[in-house]
Formats: structure tokens, C-alpha cells, sequence
């Protein structure tokens, strides 16, 4: 449990928030003594509760609720994606390994987790749920087989989580100096662990190496998934250039290719183009705007 | 005020009555006291206008948090540590097993060229500002046995993210969280392949990092202060690290 931890966190970025806390010190006061019973589970819940009597909701900045309603959007799509292939009927494929289908499981439950931790920090303002019926993941024919070819399910998975990544690092710069970017950091990071694993499930799957970092495409293309459709996740990955530093051959260092320095650092995605990818997987009238 | 020497280097030289009582109030001692660790140097607060740092004899490098540079001289120090890893590790010509030992080989390869990538664009970026070289001490470190080395890189990713994902809120420029945000996530990627290859499923096991910072029921990855990621860093560093203004 590391609720001081995130209580120190917050006092970094706002210096008052034990004085926020403190006209409402009987609520904290039973925030802590439920911590010590309540179960894990339900952690995320109190956790949001608490920050919603701290801050207020009126005080949490339309920015900021923009920012977490986008992430939340996010977070629904993969959870659902995920808990999809792991409970749909209409799930045909089977994991080669009880590994690979614990793995899923393993990241079907992060998602879920930052749905409710999303959910309970934003409180009513929250958006309103997406519901597995509101998905596409065939995203209209696209990937028609996404649940029953199992290479093609970790190829959509593949794509999930490398935009994902890309997103929380797109918003990170709309947190600055907001007590919730600590919170994002620390769920960008995990979905880069997930990124990573996926890759390394495609790669055990089939006769393609896909590395557990983003590199260069087998023709020198941004997008290294070998799946075309997808190319818009990949645009801009190709970046060898970091803050005016040219990073092919940085230093005198000859091992450093471009694959080298492209995967050395990942880019972000702006807000617009992470909407048109998840808009392929969301129903008609469900789409994000 | 001035003073030849701030460094305190020990719990007991921090205890010293007349250097306490010159250097820093009560309140700032007791919330340093609390992160020394063994192996670095916590220089207290207040101090740093007031600091010698034309001393001739003074040592090792200072890490000064009252700004962004501060922050990013942190990455840098812990960008050299892991390149110096690394390249440690090729040069040991550490031998891998397994049907995957070329892939693992090729991996770490490829990890040792980010996170030289990694140090050589801090120390670019930050230009004269750059702290020096760090001696590293990797003397814990068996590089003939793969086991140790890739428990060595567990650590050393999974700590990498820790400190990433704790420093970033302290940064007050966009355009730098944005470039600690390209880094940390490619850690986070090295941190969960290494975890893999020890124990395949570990990739993201958030329960095995909560002494990290890390949260499984919230799904939240670890972060770390400079303080607790210097100190579990310190092990592996020679050169004596003053940390300021955190």
C-alpha cells in the first residue's frame, strides 16, 4: 500500500494538500482506518474518493478531466478488448500455452484496475462507461479474425498497447504540475511493460522476430508490426532526432544505427490521432471525438 | 554565512551539534535525517547559496534538485550506471543458455546501445551543465554467471522506472517530461523483457515491486524519490553523490 507515498507525491506538486485535507480531517481519518481492512481490490475506489473530497470536484480542472476521460476511454477499449478474448463466446482461437493465457489475464486486470482507479479519481465527472457492445475489434471487417486467429489477436494487442504508450506520453505535457501526472507515469510505464510482452508473445506465436522495443520496419518503415493497417500507430516512431540531438552515432558511437536510436526513445501521439486509431474499434455513435 | 565544506557525510556528522546549528534547521534535519543512506552524501537544505563549490578539494558529483537540470543530471548519473552495466556486460562476453542464448545475447546488445544512446543525449542536452563521469562499483556482480547478470539488469531496469516515473513530477518543463516520458517507457520495455527471461509472466508482477512504489490493485508501476533511488543505486557507485535542494 502506498497511500503516504502518493500523499508525499501530491505534497511535491501541491504543497497544500495536507491543508486541503484538513478541514475534512475526520473523513481522512476513517480513509485510513477503512485502509487498514479494506480489501485491495477496493483500494482504487477509496483512493479516488479521496482525492475527490481533497480536491473537490469543481477544482479538478476541466484540462485535467479532459485529459483522465481520454485515458479512461482508452483504458475501457483494452480492458474490454482483453476481457473479450479471454471470456467471448464467439473466442474460437486457443492460448498454446497456460502462460500465454494467464499473461492476458495478468493485463486484462491492469486495464481493469485503471478503469477504476480513472473512474473513481474523476467521480461524476466521469464519462459514461463503454460497454463491450459499444466495441468493434473487428474494427468493421479490418480484422475480421481478431478473435479467431490468435497471431491476429496479438498483432491488435501489439497495436493496443504501443498506442497506448504513446497516448499517456502525448498527455503527460497537459499534467504538468497536476498531483495526477505521477498517477499517469506510473500507468504509461506499465503499459509499456505489457507492449513489451505482447511483442514477445507474437514473436513465440509465429516465425517473425518482433523485438520487445519499437524499432525500424524490415524496409526501413516506422511501423515495425508488419501490419500495414496499423501503420498509423507507428507514424513518427521513426524519430532519430531528440531535442536538436542527431542520436544515429551519438557520442562517436558507431553501434548506435538508426534502428538503434529509434528504439532508444518512443514518441508520443497527439490526442487527434490516437482518437482516429481507437475510433476504428468503437461502434458507430460510440466514437470518440 | 560561509563555509568551506557542507558535505555531511554521516548520520553522526549530521548529529555534530555546531555544524547542525549552522547549517540547517531543525525541520530540515529531520527530513533529511530520515533518507540518509549509506554510501551518499545528503547535504542539507538551505545551503545552497551559500555553497563553496570552488573548493579545490572537493569530490564527487552534486546533484542540485532546485531546478530542472537537477533532474535531468539524475537521469544522466543513472543513465551511466546502466551503460557502464551493460558494456561491462559485453565485454565479459557473458555467457547466455538456452535455445534463446543468441536472442538474449543479440537483447542485450541492443539494450546496451539505448542506454548508451541514453547517456550521450543527457550529456549533450545538458551541455556545461553535465555533472562528470561516475566510477561505478560492480564488484556485487558476477558477469561470469548469467543468472547475476540478468539479476543485476532487473534491477537496474526496474529502479530506472522507479526513478523516472518519481522524478518526472518534478519537472517544471514540458519538453523535458516529455523526453524523460521517450525514455522510461523504453526501460519499462527492457524491465519487463529481462523479467521474462528470468521468470516468463513476470513482465509487469506489481506486487513484486512494492518496495519500489509500485500498486497491483491500481495497476500502477513503480516510482521512486531520488533519495530511496540514489540510496538503492549506491551500491553500485563509487563516486560520492551530494544530493541538494530535494
Amino acid at each position: 500500500m502506498n497511500i503516504i507515498n502518493i500523499l508525499e507525491e501530491i505534497e511535491k506538486v501541491d504543497g497544500e494538500v495536507y491543508e486541503r485535507l484538513n478541514p475534512r480531517r475526520a473523513a481522512m481519518k476513517s480513509f485510513f482506518n477503512m485502509g487498514k481492512k479494506i480489501s485491495l481490490a477496493a483500494m482504487p475506489l477509496a483512493l479516488g474518493s479521496m482525492f475527490q473530497k481533497a480536491y473537490g470536484q469543481s477544482t479538478l480542472p476541466s484540462g485535467v478531466v479532459d485529459v483522465l476521460n481520454f485515458a479512461l476511454s482508452l483504458e475501457y477499449l483494452e480492458y474490454h478488448f482483453y476481457n473479450h478474448a479471454l471470456l467471448g463466446t464467439d473466442v474460437t482461437f486457443t492460448y498454446p500455452t497456460a502462460a500465454a493465457k494467464t499473461a492476458i489475464t495478468t493485463i486484462r486486470d491492469h486495464e481493469k484496475a485503471h478503469v477504476d482507479l480513472l473512474v473513481g479519481a474523476l467521480g461524476s465527472s466521469a464519462r459514461t462507461p463503454i460497454a463491450y457492445a459499444d466495441t468493434d475489434f473487428r474494427a468493421g471487417g479490418t480484422f475480421a479474425n481478431v478473435y479467431t486467429d490468435y497471431n491476429t489477436f496479438l498483432a491488435v494487442a501489439q497495436g493496443f498497447e504501443d498506442t497506448g504508450v504513446r497516448a499517456y506520453k502525448g498527455q503527460a505535457g497537459n499534467l504538468l504540475g497536476s498531483p495526477v501526472l505521477q498517477t499517469a507515469l506510473q500507468i504509461h510505464s506499465v503499459e509499456a511493460r505489457h507492449a513489451s510482452h505482447i511483442r514477445q508473445m507474437r514473436t513465440a506465436a509465429g516465425s517473425t522476430v518482433y523485438k520487445p522495443w519499437v524499432s525500424l520496419g524490415a524496409s526501413g518503415q516506422a511501423n515495425d508490426s508488419g501490419v500495414a493497417a496499423v501503420d498509423a500507430v507507428y507514424a513518427g516512431e521513426d524519430l532519430t532526432v531528440q531535442a536538436g540531438a542527431n542520436i544515429v552515432g551519438i557520442g562517436g558511437f558507431s553501434g548506435i544505427t538508426k534502428a538503434a536510436a529509434v528504439e532508444s526513445f518512443d514518441e508520443p501521439l497527439d490526442k487527434a490521432s490516437v482518437v482516429t486509431i481507437a475510433n476504428l474499434f468503437l461502434q458507430p455513435g460510440k466514437k470518440l471525438s | 554565512m560561509t563555509m568551506k565544506n557542507n558535505e555531511l557525510e554521516t548520520k553522526s556528522e549530521l548529529q555534530e551539534k555546531s555544524l547542525f546549528d549552522k547549517t540547517v534547521g531543525r525541520r530540515s534535519f529531520l527530513q533529511y535525517a530520515g533518507a540518509g543512506a549509506a554510501g551518499i552524501a545528503l547535504v542539507a537544505a538551505g545551503c545552497s547559496k551559500d555553497r563553496g563549490y570552488d573548493n579545490p578539494t572537493m569530490s564527487g558529483a552534486t546533484l542540485d534538485f532546485k531546478d530542472d537540470f537537477g533532474v535531468l543530471n539524475y537521469a544522466y548519473a543513472l543513465e551511466q550506471l546502466e551503460a557502464a552495466f551493460y558494456i561491462k556486460v559485453a565485454n565479459s562476453n557473458t555467457q547466455f543458455t538456452g535455445t534463446n542464448a543468441a536472442a538474449k545475447k543479440a537483447y542485450f546488445q541492443d539494450i546496451q546501445f539505448h542506454e548508451i544512446a541514453h547517456r550521450e543525449f543527457f550529456k549533450a542536452a545538458l551541455g556545461t551543465a553535465a555533472i562528470g563521469s561516475l566510477e561505478v562499483d560492480f564488484s556485487s556482480i558476477d558477469f561470469t554467471s548469467e543468472a547475476s547478470v540478468l539479476s543485476a539488469a532487473m534491477a537496474f531496469e526496474d529502479l530506472g522506472v522507479a526513478a523516472y516515473n518519481g522524478a518526472g513530477p518534478r519537472l517544471k518543463t514540458g519538453t523535458y517530461l516529455l523526453l524523460a516520458g521517450k525514455i522510461v517507457s523504453v526501460e519499462a520495455r527492457h524491465a519487463a523483457y529481462v523479467r521474462d527471461i528470468i521468470s516468463n509472466g513476470s513482465f509487469a508482477d506489481l506486487n513484486s515491486l512494492t518496495s519500489l512504489g509500485a500498486n497491483n490493485a491500481s495497476g500502477l508501476d513503480a516510482a521512486l524519490t531520488p533519495d530511496k533511488v540514489l540510496a538503492a543505486a549506491s551500491k553500485y557507485i563509487k563516486t560520492k553523490i551530494n544530493v541538494i535542494n530535494l
